[in-house]
């Protein structure tokens, strides 16, 4: 019990401030890479061969484009885009630091699943919808994303936990987090409880990240 | 009048899906089109509201060329003309009175008190007052397809499309969409174009007939007529008076 009320002491502070940098770099980030990847996902969905306004070359390109960020690792990505990222926001370290390689690897990961949701709203309704009169921009907002939400709202869960992942990854290279102490900590200092903890808050994080993007989901889904 | 002109349609694939369809619709017409899957009816009533390009032909509504028609003037002209699909194509999200309301959204970019009404009173008219409120997953096929025609009606159509309207739906609810369909028509003097497979949907609404084998019109005219003397193949076959292996 005092052994407990020791680590609190000691270690308290420092969990609660790098859970809530994880935190913070997960959330701003996710934000950031959804303003982004859901208009390069409904861009993809428009433009492809069999979408409302196809446009062949434009999709490849923008395809092309996607994969390729897509394909570097993002611990490369972080250092390849350290010039860019001191130029946008003077400094690549903390949260501040590690929010635009994190947006920038996380966009195009958003893109494909917002596209992917996209797709599977049935043909048939979106035909209806055309049919309608209704105009590209229209159907776009009014009838696919709003179809496509309940599936949009399954990815975002997968988008966090993949980028909380990423989160740890930064925090070897000075960005703050649960990752960054687990790292300090447990892997230079062979302290193991606080490797423990970290790992234990990693968990219930993904957890709370999941169960609640499925109660949402399941919550707004009318089929 | 809906008036297809040397309708010729090539998808990109290369399948020659219709050769030179000529075709007048007269107003207030119940007017079927009758074929075997693959024949080209989907592609052809897609033509009309140009949901599919021809690659040849024009489709001339009241004496005005359409094939042609982008952007604003498209949106408008499909909206005098409304659709109703084998699947339903009902937005699954949205509520029956929100289904109602879409083309409302669609044409003024709002849904106002006086459209609610109006779509409540069509979702009255199709016997659903009741289901304004559901989800299309609580719904049966048959309610489901009559949602679609409470939409279908939103925007007060010249002219109504039906690919397959029955299809999918058991011998009670097809009377019964079938039946809404000729009161409909009666009523409104809206023309309806009904694409179908079956030679009892044509003989229980339809005034006139088109028979359209691979891509290309065989035979037309009145119902009667066909009925009582086919003169192609196909339409024997359809008729159940001849055998398939033509
Ligand atoms: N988008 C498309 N791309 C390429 N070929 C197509 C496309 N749509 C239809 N076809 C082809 O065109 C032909 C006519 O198809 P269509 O869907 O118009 O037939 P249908 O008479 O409606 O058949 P069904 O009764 O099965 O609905 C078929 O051979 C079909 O394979
Ligand atoms: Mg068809």
């Amino acid at each position: 019990m005092s052994s407990a009320q020791d680590f609190l002491s000691n270690y308290g502070k420092l969990l609660l401030q790098g859970t809530i940098d994880t935190l913070s770099m997960l959330f701003i980030s996710t934000a950031l890479a959804y303003a982004l990847g859901i208009v390069i996902g409904v861009v993809l969905y428009v433009t492809s061969p069999s979408g409302l306004r196809p446009k062949g070359v434009f999709n490849a390109v923008l395809g092309w484009i996607v994969n390729m960020t897509r394909s570097i690792p993002f611990i490369i990505l972080l250092v390849a885009l350290m010039p860019a990222t001191r130029a946008l926001v003077q400094t690549t370290i903390g949260v501040r630091g590690v929010v635009p390689p994190l947006v920038v690897s996380a966009a195009p990961f958003v893109a494909r699943m917002i596209e992917q949701s996209l797709a599977e709203v049935p043909r048939d309704s979106i035909e209806a919808a055309e049919a309608c009169g209704a105009s590209v921009p229209r159907i776009v907002w009014s009838a696919l994303l709003p179809e496509a939400l309940p599936s949009i709202v399954r990815g975002v869960s997968i988008t966090l936990i993949s980028v909380l992942g990423y989160t740890a990854i930064a925090g070897a290279v000075g960005a703050g987090g649960l990752g960054d102490i687990a790292i300090r900590y447990g892997y230079y200092r062979y302290e193991d409880e606080i490797m423990v903890v970290t790992v234990l808050l990693l968990i219930v994080l993904v957890q709370l990240i999941q169960s609640t993007c499925d109660f949402i989901s399941n919550r707004i889904d009318h089929r | 009048m809906i008036s297809l002109q040397h309708i010729t349609k090539i998808y990109d694939g290369g399948e020659h899906a219709l050769r030179d369809v000529s075709i007048d619709i007269p107003d207030g017409d119940i007017f079927g089109i009758i074929g075997i899957s693959g024949a080209g009816k989907s592609t052809l009533v897609r033509c009309v509201n140009l949901l599919e390009r021809p690659t040849e032909g024009r489709v001339i509504v009241d004496g005005q060329d359409v094939t042609n028609l982008s952007g604003a003037e498209l949106r408008s002209y499909r909206r005098r003309v409304a659709m109703i699909f084998q699947g339903f194509g009902l937005l699954a999200q949205k509520t029956a009175l929100e289904n109602v309301c879409f083309p409302f959204l669609a044409s003024n970019g709002k849904v106002t008190e006086a459209d609610r009404a109006k779509a409540k009173g069509l979702l009255a008219r199709v016997g659903l007052a009741d289901k304004a409120s559901s989800y299309p997953s609580q719904l049966s096929g048959g309610q489901q397809q009559r949602v679609a025609i409470a939409r279908a009606l939103a925007c007060d159509p010249e002219y109504i499309l039906c690919d397959e309207a029955t299809s999918a739906l058991d011998p009670a609810s097809t009377q019964q969409i079938l039946d809404l369909l000729q009161q409909i028509n009666q009523e409104t003097g809206t023309t309806i174009l009904v694409i179908t497979h079956s030679m009892e949907v044509v003989e229980r609404i339809c005034k006139n007939v088109t028979v359209l084998v691979k891509g290309k019109v065989v035979e037309q005219g009145p119902v009667e007529q066909i009925f009582a003397d086919p003169q192609n193949e196909t339409t024997k076959a359809l008729l159940g008076k001849g055998s398939w292996n033509v």
